[in-house]
């Protein structure tokens, strides 16, 4: 049996105002945006695929949503494609955070706009920490166990914001430690 | 604030962000601490002020939060050509700085996914790819921890100790068990934060 068609973008076009607009919606945290979009609206990816993706997407470096939209559009359209979607997810909020960017400079000697701004990062800082927290749940399944990997959390956490060791070294030493016992844990 | 960028340091400031690009497994927001080490300890190109207000900033607008390396480097840039009053000269050096940090943090990650991708979607199954998926995971939890430590420490703890501790906590506890909307919280901090309270 032939398998459906699949939906796709039909053009650069399409997959550039595509991004756009799921970057536009994106306060804060865009998976959500993304599955609703590209899985539900869109079906330009399965929930499977978008589940699988966004684990390969959140493990390279650089930004997931980046990632992911690199994955995708150079699935439709080649490298094209993947160069199109970082247009698309980057330019719009680029001028609009330059711009709220420029907004603030103007009155940031005002104490009420420095003070709101200072609030708003106490609470983007909870939003990261946040982030942090409901990724705990993926160490339960952990093949090094729960306790140790809290140990792993906990010994970056050291390292990294209260000693301020270069993140490089901490990402060698712990990590590779971590990756290394996890690989010898693991069943070939 | 004024500062000075000879050729040389433009050079080191694009390398550091070609080295934080490969290093950023959990998005860049992790590598905020040693960017933080980097631009305001170290060399004092941006200040605690401009550096914390990029990073809320990018998170109250919509767009990946990437973008907050960009007012990153437009700051740094403006500082280079004497602020934003100095004119065409600044504004200039500010987009030549957004590009010097935009393009060192995102150059070699984007390369990296786009080649390996095809080949991890392949390999899923294999033991080392596995591994390394796995194995980072509790890492990448210890640095968005230090990340949101570092964001609070050297921002509103340094006028409103106790509050500021509170709010974020509150904000990530909401955020954590909670489906309430993000930008209910940041108004709620941006009001706070009018009134002084933090």
């Amino acid at each position: 049996m032939e398998p459906a068609p699949r939906p796709g973008p039909a053009s650069l076009t399409e997959l550039f105002l595509a991004f756009n607009w799921l970057a536009l919606q994106g306060f804060g945290g865009v998976l959500a945006v993304v599955q609703r979009e590209l899985v539900e609206r869109k079906r330009w990816m399965t929930l499977d695929e978008f589940v699988e993706e966004w684990a390969v997407a959140q493990v390279m470096p650089g930004p997931n949503v980046i990632n992911l939209g690199l994955m995708l559009g150079d699935r439709f359209f080649g490298w094209r494609g993947a160069a199109v979607t970082l247009l698309g997810l980057m330019t719009v909020p680029l001028v609009l955070v330059l711009c709220l960017g420029l907004v603030y400079s103007h009155f940031q000697n005002q104490p009420q706009v420095a003070g709101a701004l200072r609030a708003m990062s106490a609470v983007a800082a909870g939003l990261i920490m946040a982030t942090a927290c409901k990724l705990l749940p993926a160490l339960r399944k952990h093949v090094l166990g729960m306790p140790f990997c809290i140990g792993v959390a906990v010994v970056s956490f050291v390292a990294v914001a209260l000693v301020r060791m270069p993140l490089m070294s901490v990402l060698l030493v712990v990590g590779g430690i971590s990756c290394v016992l996890t690989w010898r844990k693991l069943k070939p | 604030m004024n500062i000075h960028m000879a050729p040389g340091d433009w050079l080191a400031l694009f390398g550091q962000y070609l080295l934080l690009s490969l290093l950023s497994v959990s998005g860049a927001i992790g590598t905020v601490p040693d960017m933080h080490r980097y631009l305001v300890d170290q060399h004092g190109w941006l200040s605690d002020m401009q550096f914390n207000a990029s990073i809320a900033i990018a998170q109250a607008a919509p767009g990946p939060n990437i973008l907050f390396v960009a007012l990153m480097g437009w700051n740094l840039g403006l500082n280079a050509g004497g602020g934003l009053g100095a004119g065409p000269h600044a504004w200039a050096l500010g987009m030549f700085g957004l590009l010097v940090m935009m393009g060192g943090i995102l150059l070699p990650s984007s390369l990296v996914t786009y080649n390996a991708a095809r080949w991890g979607q392949r390999n899923r199954h294999r033991r080392s790819v596995r591994a390394f998926k796995q194995g980072m995971t509790p890492m990448v939890i210890g640095l968005l921890l230090s990340t949101g430590w570092v964001l609070v420490r050297n921002g509103a703890a340094e006028q409103h100790p106790v509050s500021a501790w509170v709010l974020a906590l509150v904000s990530a506890v909401l955020v954590w068990r909670t489906r309430i909307h993000l930008l209910w919280l940041l108004g709620a901090g941006a009001i706070l934060g009018a009134f002084g309270l933090v």
